[in-house]
C-alpha cells in the first residue's frame, strides 16, 4: 500500500461523502421541518443528471446543463411539495412511504418515457479535464477536486443561508414551533415550498455533477438515496452537521473499505477468493458503522431534538 | 358538570366482547369472500386448462402471505418496517440453496458440522424460517432501539445490507442469483403440478393468517396492540414493550421468510431482487392497498397489486407511471384500503 | 394521627435531577406510609412533573433512590415498578382511543396475571382478566360504560378510567397525577369520596391542584417549591406554616 494510493483513495472517499452531503443535506432539512420522509428524493437527483446531460447534450456547455440539472430538480421538487405531500405533512409516515414510493414509480418511469431507456452521457467539461500531481507522486482527476470544492461550497452557502438569513431563521423557527411561525405572519406553505425545492435543488445539483463520472440513467438515485438514510441516521435526523459529518463518514469508511480490504484478505486467503470475500465485507461496512452508532448513540451523533 | 358516572343503563351484554357494532360480522365474511374468489379462481382456471392463470393465482396467494407477515408488524404492532424484502429473500435463498446443493448431491456445509441438503419443502421452509428469523430478531434488537422515521431508514438500511451481500458473496450466484433447476418436492404432492403447488401457497397463506389472528386474540396480542396505541400505558401495566414488539418482528419475519421461500420455488429462480428495497415497498404498499392492520388486507392488496401489473403490463409498456399515479390516488382520497371500503372501519375495542 | 408501624409503602431518599443548569429535584425525600393519602402540592414549575417521572421510573435520577415496599428500585424500568405493585394514573388521560374501557383495565391486570407472552388462548376467554377489570371498574362507577371505547367517554369517565387501570394493577402504592383535573365539583367530589375508600388498601401519593380537594382529602401534605420540599406534615402544620404561605399559598 502506497502513500499515493492512500491519499487518492481517501479524496474519492471525500468526494462520495461530498455528494452524500448534498443529497443528505434535502432529506433531512425536509424532515426537520416538515416531519416528512421522502423516498423519492432520489428521483430529483436523476432528475437533475437527465436534465444536466440532456441540456449539455443540446447545447454543448456543461455549465448551462448544470445550471439546468439544478434549477429542473428545485422545480420539480416545488411542484411535487405543492401538489401532492403537501396533503402528507399531517399524516402518519406509512401514508408518506407509500405517496413517495409511488412517486419514485412516477418519476423512474416518466424519466425513461421522456428520455428514452438508453443511459446518457455527460462528458466532463474542458476546462475541468486532466488530472492534478499530487504529493506522492499521483495523479488526480482535476474534475473530482472540482466536484469536492463545489460541494464545500454548496455546504458553506448553505450553512450561512440556515444560519444568517431571514429564511435560514425562519427554517430553524419551524423545526422548533411550526405553530409559532405561522402566528408570526410568515407564510407557511410559501416556507414549505421553499425549503422542499431548495432540498431537491441540491440534490439535482450533486446529480448533474456525478452524471459526468457515470452514466445517467433510471436508478441511478435509489443507491445514493439509500446511502443517504444511513448518513442522516448516522448523524441524526435534522441535523445538517450531523448531514455533513455522516457523509464524510460514510463516504471514507466506504470507500477506503472497497479498496483496502481485498487487499487484506489477500494476505491470508488465494486472490480468487479475497477479491470476492473482500467486496463481500466491504460492503457491510457502513451498515455495521451504523449499526454501531446507534448501539452508542440511538439518535444519531448529533440529535437535533434533545 | 356531573359527567363522572351515567347512571346505570341496561344494556346487554350479549354482544361480542371482542367486536361490537354493524361490521363485527362483515370483517370475517369479506374475508372469506376474498380467500374463496382466490381458490375459486384458481381451481377454475386448472379446469379450464390455464395454468398460467393458476401460477398467478399462487403468485398472489404467496406475495398475500408475505404481505402478511409484513402485517403483523407493520398493521398490528405499529412497527413500519421497510426491510421485510430481505426476510423474503432470505427465505428464498434457503430455497434456491437448498436445491443448488441437492442436485450436485453434496452437502450445505461440510464443516464444522455437516448438513446435507435437502430437496424436501417442509425442511427448506425450516431453514428459510429459521435464517429469517434470526436475521428479524438481530435487526428488530437494533431498529426497536428507535422509532418513527429512524425505524423506517434502518429497516431498509439492514435490508440493503443482506441485498449487497448477495449482489456480491459469488458462491450463491451473486448478482445473477441461483436457478431452481429442479423444483423442491413436498411429501405425497407432484409439486410440478400448477393446482398442486396454488394448493401448498395457499395453505401457507391460510396458515399465516390463522397465525396472525390467534396472536392477536391472545394476551400477547393484547399487549402488541398496545403497544402500538400506546406505549406508556403498556409500560404503566407493568409490561415491557421491547421483548413484545421484538417478539412479533421476529414472528413477522419467519413467517415473511416462510412465503420466500414458496416464491422462489414458483419462480425456479431466486436472486438479490427478491430482497431490494422495490421489494420491501411492494409489501408495504399490498398491506396498506388491502388495509392496515385487517386480516385480509395484504389478500385484497397483492390481488389488486398483482392483477394491475399483469394487466396494465398488458396494456402499456408505460404501466409503472400509472400504477404509480393509481398509488398517489390510493393515498390521497382513499384511505382505509380495500377492506376499509368493503368492511367498513376496523373494530377493536 | 398515629404513627403506622408499617414499613412505607413507598419512600424515596435524597432524590437529585438536574436538566443542564437547572435543578428540577433538590435532594427530595418523602415516603407514603400504608392506610394515607399524601399530597404533594407545589406551583407551576416546583418539580413535580419531575418526582413523579423519577418515583414511577421514566426518568433517572442523578443521586438517591427509589423504595417500594422497602425494596430498592431505583435501578428498575417503569414496567418492573409496575410489576411490584406501582400503580399510576396520568395528568392527561392516557388510554388506549380505539380499545374499550374493559380492554382498557384488562391490560393492566394482565401483568399481575402471569405473563403476555401466551400466544393461544383469547383474551375474550380469559375470565381472570375479565374479572379483575370488572372489579377494578365497578370500583369506580363505570360498569355501565365497560363496552364503551376510550374515545367516547366522556372527559370526566375518562380521569375514572385512568384510575380504574391503576386499580386493576393490584397495586400497593397509588401515584396519582391531578386525577381531580377538569371533574367540576359533583365530580371531583365523587372521586374524593372514592379516594377516601381506596387509601386503606393502597396508600396514595396524590399530586393536585385543587386545594379544597387537597386540604378535604390529605392526612398529610408535602409542600415542594423549586425543586425542595420546603414544608411537610398534617394539614393543619401546613396550614399554619409560615414559609408555605410565603413561599406558595401567597402566589397561588
Amino acid at each position: 500500500m502506497t502513500l499515493a494510493l492512500l491519499i487518492e483513495q481517501l479524496l474519492n472517499g471525500v468526494q462520495l461523502g461530498v455528494m452524500l452531503f448534498l443529497a443528505a443535506a434535502g432529506l433531512t432539512l425536509v424532515f426537520g421541518v416538515m416531519g416528512l420522509i421522502n423516498l423519492a428524493h432520489g428521483s430529483l437527483y436523476m432528475t437533475g443528471a437527465f436534465v444536466c446531460a440532456w441540456v449539455a447534450g443540446s447545447t454543448g456547455s456543461f455549465w448551462l446543463g448544470l445550471v439546468a440539472g439544478a434549477a429542473a430538480a428545485a422545480a420539480a421538487g416545488a411542484l411535487v411539495e405543492a401538489l401532492v405531500l403537501r396533503r402528507l405533512y399531517d399524516r402518519d409516515h406509512l401514508d408518506q412511504v407509500l405517496a413517495t414510493f409511488a412517486l419514485i414509480l412516477v418519476f423512474s418511469e416518466g424519466a425513461r418515457w421522456i428520455f428514452g431507456p438508453q443511459p446518457l452521457w455527460l462528458d466532463v467539461p474542458a476546462a475541468l479535464q486532466g488530472a492534478v500531481s499530487l504529493p506522492g507522486g499521483a495523479a488526480y482527476p482535476t474534475y473530482r477536486l472540482a466536484i469536492i470544492g463545489a460541494g464545500v461550497a454548496a455546504a458553506v452557502l448553505l450553512w450561512l443561508l440556515i444560519a444568517r438569513t431571514r429564511m435560514g431563521m425562519r427554517i430553524r423557527a419551524g423545526e422548533s414551533d411550526r405553530e409559532m411561525i405561522g402566528a408570526l405572519g410568515v407564510n407557511i406553505s410559501v416556507l414549505y415550498t421553499a425549503v422542499f425545492a431548495l432540498g431537491a435543488g441540491l440534490a439535482g445539483f450533486a446529480g448533474a455533477m456525478v452524471g459526468a463520472l457515470q452514466s445517467v440513467q433510471v436508478g441511478m438515485g435509489e443507491p445514493v438515496l439509500i446511502l443517504a438514510f444511513v448518513v442522516i441516521v448516522i448523524g441524526g435526523i435534522g441535523s445538517i452537521k450531523g448531514a455533513l459529518v455522516g457523509a464524510l463518514l460514510v463516504g471514507v469508511v466506504d470507500t477506503l473499505g472497497r479498496v483496502f480490504l481485498p487487499m487484506g484478505f489477500a494476505a491470508f486467503l488465494p486472490p480468487s477468493e479475497a477479491s470476492g470475500v473482500g467486496a463481500a465485507v466491504a460492503s457491510l461496512l457502513i451498515y455495521l458503522l451504523m449499526a454501531g452508532v446507534l448501539v452508542w448513540r440511538p439518535k444519531g451523533l448529533f440529535p437535533a431534538d434533545g | 358538570m356531573a359527567e363522572t358516572a351515567t347512571p346505570p343503563q341496561t344494556r346487554p351484554e350479549t354482544r361480542s366482547e371482542t367486536r361490537h357494532g354493524p361490521a363485527a360480522w362483515r370483517e370475517p365474511l369479506v374475508s372469506l369472500a376474498l380467500l374463496a374468489l382466490l381458490a375459486g379462481c384458481a381451481i377454475w382456471a386448472d379446469a379450464a386448462g390455464e395454468p398460467y392463470y393458476v401460477n398467478l393465482a399462487s403468485r398472489i396467494a404467496i406475495l398475500a402471505m408475505a404481505g402478511a407477515g409484513l402485517n403483523l408488524a407493520l398493521g398490528f404492532g405499529g412497527m413500519v418496517s421497510f426491510g421485510h424484502a430481505a426476510f423474503f429473500g432470505l427465505g428464498g435463498y434457503a430455497a434456491g440453496i437448498a436445491a443448488h446443493h441437492a442436485m450436485n448431491y453434496e452437502p450445505v456445509f461440510a464443516w464444522p458440522f455437516v448438513i446435507e441438503a435437502s430437496d424436501q419443502m417442509p425442511a427448506i421452509w425450516l431453514a428459510g424460517m429459521v435464517m429469517a428469523g434470526l436475521a428479524g430478531l438481530v435487526f428488530g434488537a437494533l431498529s426497536l432501539r428507535t422509532s418513527g422515521v429512524y425505524f423506517i431508514m434502518i429497516t431498509l438500511a439492514f435490508a440493503q445490507m443482506i441485498y449487497y451481500f448477495a449482489v456480491s458473496w459469488p458462491a450463491y450466484g451473486g448478482e445473477d442469483g441461483l436457478s431452481i433447476y429442479v423444483r423442491n418436492s413436498f411429501p405425497g404432492l407432484d409439486s410440478y403440478d400448477p393446482l398442486s403447488f396454488f394448493a401448498l401457497a395457499f395453505a401457507g397463506l391460510l396458515a399465516t393468517m390463522g397465525i396472525t389472528r390467534v396472536l392477536m386474540s391472545s394476551r400477547f396480542g393484547a399487549a402488541l396492540s398496545m403497544a402500538r396505541l400506546n406505549e406508556t400505558r403498556l409500560a404503566t401495566a407493568g409490561i415491557r414493550p421491547f421483548p413484545i414488539r421484538l417478539t412479533a418482528f421476529g414472528v413477522s419475519a419467519v413467517l415473511t421468510g416462510w412465503a420466500g421461500a414458496l416464491y422462489a420455488d414458483l419462480n425456479g429462480f431466486v436472486s438479490p431482487a427478491m430482497m431490494s428495497w422495490h421489494m420491501s415497498g411492494e409489501l408495504i404498499v399490498f398491506c396498506i392497498l388491502g388495509g392496515v392492520g385487517r386480516l385480509a388486507g395484504p389478500v385484497a392488496g397483492a390481488a389488486a397489486w398483482v392483477l394491475l401489473e399483469t394487466f396494465l403490463g398488458g396494456a402499456t409498456e408505460r404501466w409503472p407511471f400509472f400504477l404509480g399515479l393509481a398509488l398517489l390516488a390510493v393515498v390521497l382520497f382513499f384511505r382505509g384500503g380495500i377492506v376499509g371500503a368493503l368492511a367498513g372501519k376496523p373494530r377493536d375495542g | 394521627m398515629a404513627e403506622p408501624a408499617h414499613a412505607p409503602a413507598l419512600a424515596v431518599h435524597g432524590l437529585r435531577k438536574a436538566f443542564g443548569g437547572l435543578t428540577a429535584t433538590d435532594d427530595v425525600s418523602l415516603d407514603l406510609r400504608p392506610g394515607e393519602i399524601h399530597a404533594l402540592i407545589g406551583p407551576n414549575g416546583a418539580g413535580k412533573s419531575t418526582l413523579i417521572g423519577q418515583i414511577a421510573g421514566w426518568i433517572a435520577p442523578d443521586a438517591g433512590r427509589v423504595e417500594l415496599g422497602g425494596e430498592d428500585v431505583t435501578a428498575l424500568d417503569v414496567a418492573a415498578r409496575a410489576r411490584l405493585g406501582l400503580g399510576r394514573s396520568f395528568q392527561v388521560s392516557s388510554l388506549a382511543a380505539p380499545l374499550s374501557a374493559r380492554r382498557n383495565a384488562m391490560i393492566a391486570a394482565q401483568a399481575r396475571q402471569g405473563s403476555s407472552f401466551r400466544f393461544l388462548r383469547p383474551v375474550a376467554w380469559d375470565r381472570g382478566l375479565r374479572e379483575a377489570a370488572d372489579a377494578a371498574l365497578a370500583r369506580v362507577g363505570l360498569s355501565p360504560r365497560a363496552q364503551v371505547p376510550a374515545a367516547e367517554l366522556s372527559h370526566g369517565e375518562r380521569r375514572l378510567l385512568e384510575v380504574a387501570c391503576a386499580l386493576a394493577l393490584g397495586p400497593k402504592a397509588l401515584l396519582l397525577d391531578e386525577p381531580m383535573a377538569g371533574l367540576g365539583m359533583e365530580g371531583s367530589a365523587r372521586l374524593g369520596d372514592l379516594l377516601e375508600a381506596l387509601k386503606a388498601e393502597a396508600p396514595i401519593l396524590l399530586v393536585e391542584h385543587d386545594m379544597d380537594a387537597v386540604f378535604r382529602l390529605a392526612d398529610r401534605i408535602s409542600v415542594l417549591v423549586a425543586g425542595r420540599v420546603i414544608a411537610s406534615g398534617s394539614v393543619e402544620e401546613i396550614r399554619g406554616d409560615a414559609e408555605v404561605r410565603r413561599a406558595y399559598l401567597g402566589e397561588d
